[in-house]
């Protein structure tokens, strides 16, 4: 037995090694460096330990704003993107010509790269000397005032963060749920059928019920992408965020590091501390909520 | 509630496109069931037994032919409307939903007029769940429930709304052999309490036989023979419906008719005398074999398995299409294992004679 448990142990030691080399060293040294007051990465000393770092990043408004972006665009892209998933899916799933067609159409943006996606917003969406981006074209067409999505008014600019999130992450939503819903064994239906239950009750009570491990999978870590943003925020809105005003949790720590503004890797540290402190408090809420409503 | 079937056929596009034409599920059935009786389609898997359950539930729609229940044409009614209760061979209980939300799934579906109280609703359930004795497992989820307890949750849904006609497709196939056993007494039971028409459909011949007022008996989409079990199993319409009834199965041996004699290699084994001289299959039900030292069939003795009432006869004959005879005899009859040769002499209603090509029963008296 005690042999047995040595030999496991080897058979871990190079997945544990590299963990532990590549995650949770890293994670200590955030903790630490995030306690640490006064830090210069230059000479590589400090004052002391202390809440300073904390405290400094929850009064500056570049963070607040970015903790305020993040939220908005966690709060609206999240349901929005998965209901638009599942109205998806379902239509997907009842239709029978061109299913694959559209199969693939829907998950073109999964294997598109995120910049070329941002450029493609930007011929969408951008004011330029010679265009007006083509939404806005759309928007005079029918007697509307142009709009500056990219360097205009806050809610415009959050309207096409929104909207490109949602557009990124639509695919994988919508191949999670067909697959699940695929899944669900044909007799519930027909059983359903037999006693005459409507198309609306045969959706609420028996196909949300079965699917709602995966709706709940994608919802987790829908929240957890969404607060993670920050690659598509660059492509839309370029790098110095801050300016922009929108700026994001994950892009805050990355301006504190290696921005024009950086060089300050404890209110990183500490930054960063935070967000994980907030991406678990809402997982382990999910979870309770979990165990309340979701079927297993 | 009586059902008939008119022609009821159900034909299918054939996959492979290099064939074409059409697959026959079910072909030509014609069958008025009467009213109240528990009848069982029996047939190998894929003879679309479970396709003339479908279609009689209206899952599936019948490519031609009706279906009637009483005097109502329901052939173009969807299942909703049909009043039909049926059983799925994986009982397909929602598993989110306990015992109790299952069985009153089906009344919560009712409208307007038929709408019941909620109070109402959980009576009936009730009733229905001590018909089939859980009643003390009504906040029970499926998963917590043994296979023979789902079965009988299954049951209960489909009897819930007082169903016209009870569908069960292959019910005890799930269960483990003991279980399934007294599971279908238990159907038999309940179908005799409430009186409910009830079709179920089984590849076990056993199964049908032990509990159905009447079998149906089916071979590639089409009835070989209907009847009560008894009859069908004494009175095989053609070889295949004597091969599939009776476990042991009946022992076929190749023949002929010959002067008015049914010969089984050189020796004759009863009297045929208005069959015409032809080349035979013979088929011999197990029990139809007596040791008998002058009897005129004589088989190499392999060995001898005693079953406590029965002892079980195993031999061998050239003219036997399987590799070996099994004969049943009353445990009364002493055989010496140690010999190597056993002579029968056969009981006459237990010899059955078909056509070699067409296979089709050819009767001796």
């Amino acid at each position: 037995m005690e042999n047995k448990s040595l030999k496991g142990w080897l058979y871990l030691l190079p997945a544990l090694l590299f963990l532990g080399v590549f995650m949770v060293y890293p994670l200590i040294d955030v903790f630490i460096y995030s306690v640490e007051e006064g830090y210069n990465s230059a000479s590589q000393t400090f004052y002391g330990y202390g809440a300073y770092n904390f405290s400094y990043v929850l009064h500056d408004t570049y963070f607040l704003q970015a903790i305020r972006n993040t939220f908005l665009l966690v709060v609206i892209t999240v349901p929005i993107s998965t209901g638009i998933a599942l109205l998806l899916a379902i239509a997907l799933t009842s239709i029978e010509k061109f299913r694959n067609l559209y199969q693939t159409i829907f998950f073109l943006p999964y294997v598109t790269n995120t910049l070329a996606i941002g450029l493609v917003f930007m011929i969408l969406f951008k004011k330029t000397a010679y265009s007006d981006g083509m939404i806005n074209m759309l928007i005079m067409a029918v007697g509307g005032h142009a709009i500056d999505f990219i360097d205009g008014p806050y809610a415009a600019k959050m309207f096409v963060l929104c909207f490109y999130t949602i557009w990124v992450v639509l695919p994988f939503k919508i191949l999670i749920l067909t697959s699940s819903l695929a899944s669900v064994n044909q007799d519930y239906y027909n059983a359903a059928r037999v006693d005459g239950t409507s198309k609306w009750r045969i959706f609420t009570k028996i196909t949300l019920p079965m699917i709602s491990p995966s709706i709940f999978y994608l919802i987790i870590t829908g929240f957890i992408g969404a607060f993670k943003a920050y690659s598509d925020v660059v492509a839309l809105f370029g790098t110095d965020l801050n300016a922009a005003g929108m700026n994001t949790i994950v892009g805050y720590v990355y301006d504190m590091l290696y921005g024009d503004s950086g060089g300050y890797p404890s209110y990183a540290a500490a930054a960063a501390l935070i967000l994980f402190v907030i991406v678990l408090t809402i997982t382990v809420i999910n979870m309770l909520v979990r165990r309340k409503h979701v079927y297993i | 509630m009586k059902v008939v079937l008119e022609n009821l056929t159900k034909k299918y596009p054939n996959r492979n496109k290099r064939i074409g034409g059409d697959v026959t599920a079910v072909g030509d059935f014609n069958f008025e069931i009467p009213d109240g009786k528990l009848i069982g389609l029996l047939g190998p898997s894929g003879c679309g037994k479970s396709t003339t359950l479908n279609l009689i539930s209206g899952l599936i729609k019948p490519t031609s032919g009706k279906i009637w229940f009483g005097e109502t044409d329901v052939t173009n009614l969807p299942p909703e409307n049909r009043g039909v209760g049926l059983v799925f061979q994986n009982y397909a209980l929602y598993p989110h939903l306990t015992v109790r939300q299952n069985i009153t799934f089906p009344l919560e579906n009712l409208k307007g007029s038929a709408k019941l109280s909620k109070q109402v609703m959980e009576d009936k359930a009730f009733e229905a769940a001590k018909l089939v004795q859980i009643d003390h497992l009504m906040d029970r989820k499926p998963s917590e429930l043994s296979g023979g307890q789902q079965q009988r949750v299954a049951i209960a849904r489909a009897l819930v709304k007082v169903p016209r006609v009870l569908l069960l497709d292959e019910p005890l196939s799930n269960l483990d052999a003991r279980l399934r056993l007294q599971t279908r007494e238990e159907i038999r039971r309940i179908q005799q309490e409430t009186g409910v028409t009830t079709i179920f459909v089984t590849h076990d011949q056993e199964e049908a036989m032990s509990i159905s007022d009447m079998i149906v008996v089916m071979k590639d989409g089409y009835v070989q023979q209907i009847g009560k079990p008894q009859e069908v199993y004494d009175d095989p319409i053609n070889l295949f419906v004597a091969k599939f009834l009776g476990t042991p199965p009946i022992n076929v041996f190749e023949g002929e008719a010959k002067g008015g004699k049914v010969y089984i290699g050189n020796e004759a084994v009863a009297d045929c005398p208005k069959v015409e001289d032809q080349k035979l299959w013979i088929g011999i039900r197990p029990e139809g074999f007596i040791p008998d030292d002058n009897g005129p069939m004589s088989c190499k003795l392999l060995r001898v398995e005693v079953m406590g009432r029965d002892v079980s006869i195993v031999s061998e004959n050239e003219a036997a299409s399987g590799p070996t005879i099994r004969s049943i005899v009353s445990s009364d009859i002493k055989v010496d294992p140690t010999r190597s040769e056993v002579r029968f002499s056969v009981k006459p209603h237990k010899i059955h004679i078909f056509n070699r090509k067409t296979e089709q029963r050819i009767y001796i008296d």
